[in-house]
């Protein structure tokens, strides 16, 4: 009965990432925050420095995942509040959780399918992917958490104010961008900082994939991208599931 | 008879401020249940508890049996709602908002898209299935809701305010629907301001005003026990004082209406003898005159000022 009902509520989930799909992907904030910002960070980076290939793939890569992945989770739950459809879908017979898994279903499926256009200009450009299983497993595991992450974002504070949820996220994803060496490899005490970053494990594992140079193992890679989904997953729905009836009151 | 929805002591509070005091009634199954109240009397935050949007500060609330606190799927998994406030998705078009709906509450895909087509056609917006509901007018959004509602068949269905600022035809459209699917078996909790909504529509009635409910009954048995509230309306052929006529007819009050004047009495009978009395000593013609029972909407006054007195 219990996993019925789990997987009943699994499939309502997909509706809620379907219904984010039609509506959110077009949205000029998404749209801003997802693609443009990580292209004109990119060219920030790139122009007037000579880098190899693969370093400036690895950043590319890294930047639009990370971008890309978080643009919509935080702009979900203040949108509906405002525009009054979050009421009607918590009167619904969704659990909180499901529902927020089709809001990171949707997210995950954006930055999957927008990764997959730096990925092109990087093999066009002659980055040779020695270890395609792990780079494509690497790119799912970090779309998922910082998918959950956009959604954690979006948990506090309570507002229907999109734009004030879009700053915060800000406010959390450009220190992040700069600690975990997307584009300059991070040395010394800097490590010790960029440890706290998830981006710093994804940017290790391309770096293991494209030039075979690693500072943590892959494995150490993937559980620490694994942990972080998991907790932010968790945080997210807890947060929602306490900050919810504020946000609808 | 059985219970649809049983509230017991609900309370809830917003700072200082409390919306529901401490409520209690019951819904039988299969009726069609009115809560009438002013403005902020508590209705939308009571809807709002029983459909599983915002939580109780006290007190339990039922939804044929379901605890809406302790099992909120499987309470919500049998009702629906037409909120007050809240909205269809306007970046979706009407289709989709109708198979969301049925997704979420997991019917079957041949099952909903049936579902889907049959109410559309019935609402008159099959042919602007495929449109944005952006695009829709009040109405048309109004209708889409309802829709969306029916989507489920539920067994109870939460209308807030459901026909406010629509024109007479869609009202009309709405109220045959609560009728038609309330003779099907569900049972109906409308909150409204319209008396004669309330009046023409309703099984039973309760009347709630500061967060109270200050009376649950038929709206015939309100009308009726509110005897002090029965009138007599006469008219003469020239124009008669007020305040004189209700200082020599000795009533409990007396309002001009038009060119009518009503007077309230708990004994209208005798009040007519009065009447023809004063007619002849003045020489006066009655045009007309007519007994009246109470209507649903001077109990509600009568209710909510004896209220407001408490």
């Amino acid at each position: 009965m219990r996993e019925y009902q789990f997987l009943e509520q699994l499939k309502r989930a997909f509706a809620i990432a379907k219904k984010d799909i039609r509506i959110y992907y077009k949205r000029a904030p998404v749209l801003i925050f997802g693609l443009v910002m990580p292209f004109f960070l990119f060219l920030a980076f790139y122009i007037g420095r000579s880098m190899p290939t693969e370093q400036l793939f690895t950043g590319l890569v890294g930047m639009t995942i990370f971008f890309s992945s978080m643009s919509i989770g935080p702009a979900i739950v203040p949108f509906e509040a405002r525009s009054r459809t979050l009421e009607r879908l918590v009167s619904t017979p969704i659990s909180v959780w499901a529902m927020l898994i089709g809001d990171v279903m949707a997210s995950f499926t954006y930055g999957l399918l927008i990764s997959i256009v730096p990925v092109i200009i990087g093999l066009v450009l002659g980055v040779n992917i020695t270890h395609t299983l792990i780079f494509c497993l690497g790119i799912t595991i970090a779309a998922l958490c910082f998918a959950s992450f956009g959604v954690l974002l979006s948990a506090y504070p309570p507002t229907d104010v999109p734009s004030t949820v879009m700053m915060v996220s800000n406010l959390v994803k450009f220190p992040l961008v700069f600690i975990s060496g997307v584009f300059i490899p991070v040395q010394g005490w800097g490590r010790i900082v960029a440890s706290v970053s998830p981006l710093t494990y994804f940017v290790d594992l391309v770096n293991y994939c494209t030039q075979e140079t690693s500072f943590y193992s892959v494995l150490v890679d993937f559980a620490v991208l694994t942990g972080f989904t998991l907790l932010f997953l968790v945080a997210a729905i807890k947060i929602h599931e306490r900050t919810l009836p504020e946000r609808l009151s | 008879m059985e219970t649809a929805i049983e509230v017991k002591d609900l309370t809830k509070n917003y700072g200082e401020i409390t919306a529901v005091d401490h409520i209690n009634f019951e819904v039988r199954k299969g009726e069609i249940f009115g809560f009438l109240g002013p403005n902020a009397a508590g209705k939308t935050t009571t809807i709002r508890i029983l459909t599983g949007v915002i939580k109780p500060d006290g007190g339990t609330a039922a939804i044929m049996d379901y605890d809406v606190l302790k099992e909120p799927l499987k309470a919500k998994q049998i009702t629906s709602v037409v909120p007050e406030m809240a909205n269809a998705y306007i970046d979706l078009t009407a289709w989709q908002n109708l198979m969301l709906i049925g997704e979420l509450y997991g019917v079957p895909k041949k099952e909903r898209q049936e579902r889907g087509l049959l109410l559309l056609k019935e609402f008159g917006i099959y042919e602007r299935r495929s449109y944005m509901a952006r695009g829709f007018s009040k109405g048309m959004k109004q209708k889409l809701i309802l829709c969306m509602a029916l989507m489920t068949e539920p067994q109870v269905l939460f209308l807030d305010e459901p026909t406010s600022g629509l024109d007479v035809e869609s009202a009309r459209l709405i109220r045959d629907t609560i009728r038609r699917f309330n003779k099907d078996g569900t049972t109906v909790f409308l909150s409204t301001h319209n008396m004669d909504e309330a009046n023409k529509l309703c099984d039973r009635i309760a009347i709630i005003n500061y967060g109270k409910i200050a009376a649950v009954d038929s709206p015939e048995n309100l009308r009726m026990e509110s005897s002090s509230l029965k009138s007599v309306e006469v008219s003469f052929d020239r124009s008669v004082s007020v305040d004189e006529l209700s200082e020599v007819l000795n009533v409990t009050e007396a309002k001009k209406t038009g060119d009518k004047i009503r007077l309230y009495t708990d004994e209208p009978h005798s009040i007519i003898n009065s009447l023809i009395d004063y007619a002849r000593s003045k020489g006066l013609t009655i045009v007309s005159l007519n007994t009246l029972a109470p209507t649903l909407e001077d109990v509600f006054i009568k209710l909510i000022r004896e209220h407001k007195e408490d």
